[in-house]
């Protein structure tokens, strides 16, 4: 079977090529096609009958001659070789080298689509994250096995976002081996050097793989890279042990590459031509993050994705909220006041903070401050709405004081330097600080035994 | 025996003269388990609830006689299945940390004894029908379960086993069939899940089912075979929410069904749970358990069928004469599965691509709740609640819609209320309840007879103070008279100190009927009280001013279930901080109002 080559493909349009008359394929299978220029394609079966067999070729269907086009079946799903050489690497979409070196060989292979874990034998993740990001540790944590996603725009600094957060992100106190994949879809040659370069100044490249699709590369490979990338993520974390951290940028472009295959294929469309699979297909790739329980390894993800028009209601950050276990919003309006990392707030949360911070992570007191900042920054945005109509000098005091709380929120809670690593005890402090310019009795979130430790600074240094 | 014609995704056309529509077969060298959803001719289309990856064309096929079926016995408690009731535990043991293709496990476990007990009021010669109780046995501490004569049989009881300890496939008694044959009966049974299991008649839901939630029982109730469904957008915390309504309502059993949804969110309830107590039981919680778990990644296909498998499950229970409360998270992630088959059958389209039997889907479901007068004669009902996950929190999408038709509790969870975390987020302005008067007959029979009137003064607060914020955001609050202003700060006390309710903070995170009065009440009093001194002159700004005010937003965590006494005191604490205003501006506080 891996031997014949066939001959029969009858049409080849946007990146699918129909066979005819090939027997006995299964679904999935892997291909390789040879074009009348003896070059070879990477191709997977996507429908299979006696008449017709559908492939989805990754590099596309563009110049390809019917009547020159040969068609290995190789009788095995779509597999990515695994051995611990392959820290360091680089490789494309469907595991090929990208760095000019021998291609990685082991016995040990893998069908990339993987397998769902059982959900019985998941373990809760809830081991505290420190990033040095205030916004992030004090307000939305970080655990590790969790997915959190980065919603950004175009024009927005996630790239310096998630370098940071590569750079600066551990567990206080824990020195276990871990690795980083990096999983590109159509990023630009410029966004590929800039995170090459910081990893590389952050020294963590002999721990890093990565897989890169960049924008001028065929798009429908885009839709088995975070495939590939994943079951190398898995083979570090549940073989070699690792602690992983995944980062997919960005996940705008792997769902708009899905679109235009599912449009070629004819798929029923739902919203904004997206197939109404979107979803799981979406949830197979974000759920392979998460622990599993007696093993010591463990896959974090942050996929980035550029909202289309800011809007979080568009398909893309829509459909990854409801699968992921929260999201970092960013937003355009603390940009534009120059607040680096300008993370929108109430928009943002993090599903799993609740188990993994507290006396035992944190601190005692971390969950109320971070409810307390939430709620008072909301009551602050209210009345900085209503300062905007009637003008601050209108305002009662109390509103007053509450508009001088959301600055400092954003310029010093939220605001920090790029290489501004701080530790949970000072974003927690800041966190005080900023509460403090509030009357205790506008903190009704937090409890009196904490108001009278922590307020106006008193005893914080005995907490550290 | 049939073969395999063309794999398209989880849809599988096949040659396979006679198969019925809605029959099970098993595909392929990996054995794996479909249905059977059209016919043509010697043809048939089949949807595979397991991953098809693998499969060609002309691999055999084989039916198996019987349609989607749940295995109803001891041994459903506590655990953990999948979308077609395989044991997550058992698999795991069977294939490892990855679900395996093509394994089968029984649903319920061969080698456990169950300790039987016949029922005292059957003898051989009696006459047996279906539904009937033939006998007990104690699935877990708190749960007596009675095992029931399978629906539709009629004859005459031969032998019933003594009293002793059994295996599910160890026969407990013989009965002859009207048209003669003998026939086993078992510690299990089995029944199709897309068929509503029978009942004796249909009663009117009449008692609340308490969740320990202020904003639901307080001020949406439900009731016990009631239809109810939580909308929100992502991150209002849904889940949340039905978490705690599984940890906390006064059902007997509850059902949980993660239909496409988070793993990490069973993985939560299995660890949290066997660790928390029923405040009613005093039971770990996981004992009137069950999880039914098709997580977002896992195939499509058993998504769609989980929903029926928890409900059938619960029709069981129900027909114990147990409450039983199925909570489906997310019913949007069930209607997208059917919307996926559609498309792939290349069924027209309506609405967002959805197929047009979805309203009558939904409507079909959400009738399989009820309190019902059992086979056997006692009481039951089933409580279905569905979450339901509109794209970009739009309510008019048409899961939502549809869903609003046919529930008569509608929790509409609101971004801007998460956001500001206030939780839960149920809006007060979009929910509804249409069993508040049945709810209010319960509340004045079993905790104070002016309920309904708190109730309707705390709504009418909630309505006064949206009209006036909006004054306010346009014009500031100095624009409001003293008594308006005084609205606002009521609203506010019930807001915070009523509505908002903290999941994670242990005093919290439960309210007991008693509990929940008791807070209504006080923050009324602080209203009215307060109106009485505005009406005698006392300014506004000395009463906003008052420390009573964080008080009482504190008293929904100082204060557990069982210090109902405490919690009470507050009352004279209000009059105590009042008593100088009233004394000053030449009353006593004594005064009848």
């Amino acid at each position: 079977m891996s031997i014949a080559e066939f001959r029969t493909a009858s049409v080849a349009r946007g990146g699918l090529l129909y066979m005819r008359a090939v027997p006995d394929v299964g679904l999935g299978e892997r291909v390789l096609v040879r074009d009348h220029a003896n070059r070879t394609r990477n191709g997977q079966v996507i429908r299979t009958g006696p008449d017709v067999v559908l492939i989805q070729v990754f590099e596309g269907t563009d110049d390809l001659d019917l009547e020159r086009t040969w068609v290995r079946f190789l009788d095995t799903p779509f597999q990515m070789p695994l051995a611990p050489t392959v820290l360091g690497r680089v490789f494309n979409g469907v595991g090929a080298p990208a760095d000019q070196r021998p291609p990685l060989v082991s016995a040990l292979k893998r069908d990339v689509n993987g397998a769902p874990v059982n959900p019985a034998a998941r373990a809760y993740p809830k081991e505290f994250i420190q990033t040095g990001l205030s916004a992030i540790d004090g307000l939305n944590s970080l655990v590790r096995g969790q997915k959190l996603p980065v919603f950004s725009s175009s024009g927005l600094p996630h790239n310096r976002l998630v370098a940071q957060l590569v750079r600066q992100a551990r567990l206080p106190g824990d020195d276990s081996g871990f690795a980083v994949v990096f999983a590109a879809m159509g990023i630009s040659h410029s966004d590929a050097r800039f995170f090459r370069e910081s990893f590389d100044d952050s020294g963590v490249l002999r721990n890093l793989v990565m897989f890169v699709n960049l924008a001028d590369d065929p798009p429908i490979e885009r839709l088995i890279l975070p495939r590939t990338a994943l079951t190398v993520a898995e083979y570090l974390a549940f073989d070699l042990d690792l602690h992983v951290l995944v980062v997919m940028t960005d996940m705008t472009n792997y769902a708009e590459a899905l679109r235009e295959v599912a449009t070629a294929k004819g798929d029923v469309p739902s919203r904004k031509g997206y197939p109404g699979y979107l979803y799981s297909d979406l949830a197979e790739i974000y759920e392979r993050a998460g622990r599993i329980r007696d093993r010591h390894g463990s896959i974090t993800m942050v996929p980035v994705l550029s909202m289309p028009s800011d809007d979080i209601t568009h398909p893309i950050p829509d459909l990854t909220g409801y699968i992921t276990e929260g999201q970092i919003v960013l937003g355009r309006e603390l940009h534009h006041k120059g607040i680096y990392p300008p993370i929108n707030v109430p928009p943002s949360l993090s599903r799993l903070m609740k188990d993994g911070i507290g006396a035992d992570f944190t601190r005692e007191d971390h969950a109320q401050v971070a409810t307390q900042l939430y709620a008072s920054y909301a009551r602050a945005l209210d009345i900085r709405n209503l300062a905007s109509i009637i003008g601050a000098e209108e305002l009662s005091q109390i509103d007053r004081q509450y508009l001088a709380f959301a600055e400092a929120f954003e310029q010093r809670f939220v605001g920090q330097g790029e290489d501004e690593d701080r530790s949970i005890v000072e974003t927690l402090t800041l966190g005080w600080d900023t509460l403090s310019m509030l009357p205790k009795s506008e903190l009704t979130r937090i409890s009196e035994k904490d108001l009278a430790r922590y307020h106006n600074g008193h005893e914080q240094d005995s907490a550290a | 025996m049939g073969e395999v014609l063309e794999i398209n995704g989880p849809i599988v056309s096949i040659r396979l003269p006679s198969v019925l529509n809605g029959e099970q077969v098993r595909l392929g060298r990996l054995s794996l388990i479909g249905e059977v959803i059209a016919r043509e001719g010697d043809q048939a289309l089949v949807q595979v609830y397991e991953s098809t990856e693998g499969m060609a064309p002309g691999e055999r096929v084989e039916a198996l006689g019987h349609p989607l079926s749940v295995e109803l016995g001891p041994g459903l408690l506590g655990q953990i299945v999948d979308g077609v009731q395989r044991p997550l535990h058992a698999l795991q043991a069977e294939s490892g940390d990855y679900m395996a293709r093509g394994i089968q496990v029984p649903a319920l476990d061969r080698d456990t004894l169950w300790p039987f007990l016949p029922s005292e009021t059957l003898a051989p010669g009696d006459t047996l029908t279906g539904g009937q109780i033939l006998g007990t046995v104690q699935e877990t501490p708190s749960i007596l379960h009675r095992i029931l004569v399978p629906p539709g049989f009629e004859g005459e009881l031969l032998e019933l086993a003594p009293p002793g300890n059994y295996r599910l496939e160890q026969a407990v008694g013989r009965a002859r069939t009207r048209d003669g044959n003998t026939v086993k009966l078992y510690l299990y049974q089995r029944w199709p899940v897309r068929v509503p299991r029978p009942y004796g008649k249909r009663n009117d839901a009449a008692r609340p089912l308490m969740t320990g939630q202020r904003i639901l029982d307080t001020f949406f109730p439900l009731l016990k075979g009631g239809k109810g469904s939580v909308p929100g957008p992502f991150g209002a915390g849904k889940t949340i929410l039905q978490h705690q309504i599984a940890r906390w309502s006064n059902a007997d059993i509850v059902i949980y069904v993660g239909c496409g949804e988070r793993g990490n969110e069973l993985v939560d309830i299995l660890d949290s749970f066997p660790r928390l107590t029923d405040p009613y039981s005093k039971r770990p919680l996981m004992e009137r358990t069950l999880l039914v778990a098709n997580t977002s990644n896992m195939p499509v296909v058993a998504r769609e069928a989980s929903i029926y498998v928890g409900v059938t499950i619960a029709e069981y229970y129900r027909d114990q004469g147990y409450d039983v409360v199925m909570v489906a998270d997310s019913t949007s992630r069930w209607a997208e599965a059917l919307r996926e088959v559609s498309g792939r059958l290349g069924q027209m389209p309506v609405e967002e691509g959805y197929p047009a039997y979805l309203a009558s889907r939904i409507a079909a479901f959400y009738e399989r709740a009820g309190r019902v007068e059992t086979l056997a004669g006692n009481t039951g009902s089933v409580t279905l609640i569905g979450a339901v996950s509109p794209p970009g929190g739009d309510f008019s999408e048409p899961v939502t819609s549809h869903t609003k038709e046919n529930v008569q509790v509608f929790w509409a969870l609101s971004k801007e209320l998460a956001d500001a975390r206030h939780y839960p987020a149920v809006d007060w302005n979009e929910s509804f309840s249409g069993y508040v008067t049945e709810a209010a007959r319960w509340w004045a029979q079993e905790v104070d007879a002016d309920w309904e009137a708190a109730r309707s003064k705390a709504m009418a607060l909630l309505a006064e103070d949206r009209e006036l914020s909006r004054i306010v955001n346009l014009v500031g609050p100095e624009a409001l008279s003293s008594a308006q202003r005084w609205t606002l700060q009521a609203a506010t006390l019930i807001r915070e100190g009523l509505l908002q309710q903290n999941a994670l903070d242990p005093v919290d995170s439960f309210c007991s009927p008693q509990k929940q009065y008791a807070l209504l009440a006080l923050m009324l009093e602080i209203h009215r009280e307060g109106t009485r001194l505005l009406a005698r002159g006392v300014p506004v700004q000395r009463l906003l001013a008052m420390p009573l005010l964080a008080q009482a937003l504190r008293l929904k965590h100082t204060y557990s279930s069982d210090q109902l006494a405490e919690l009470l005191e507050f009352g004279n604490e209000i009059r105590g901080a009042l008593a100088p205003l009233h004394s000053e501006y030449g009353h006593s506080a004594e005064d009848p109002p």
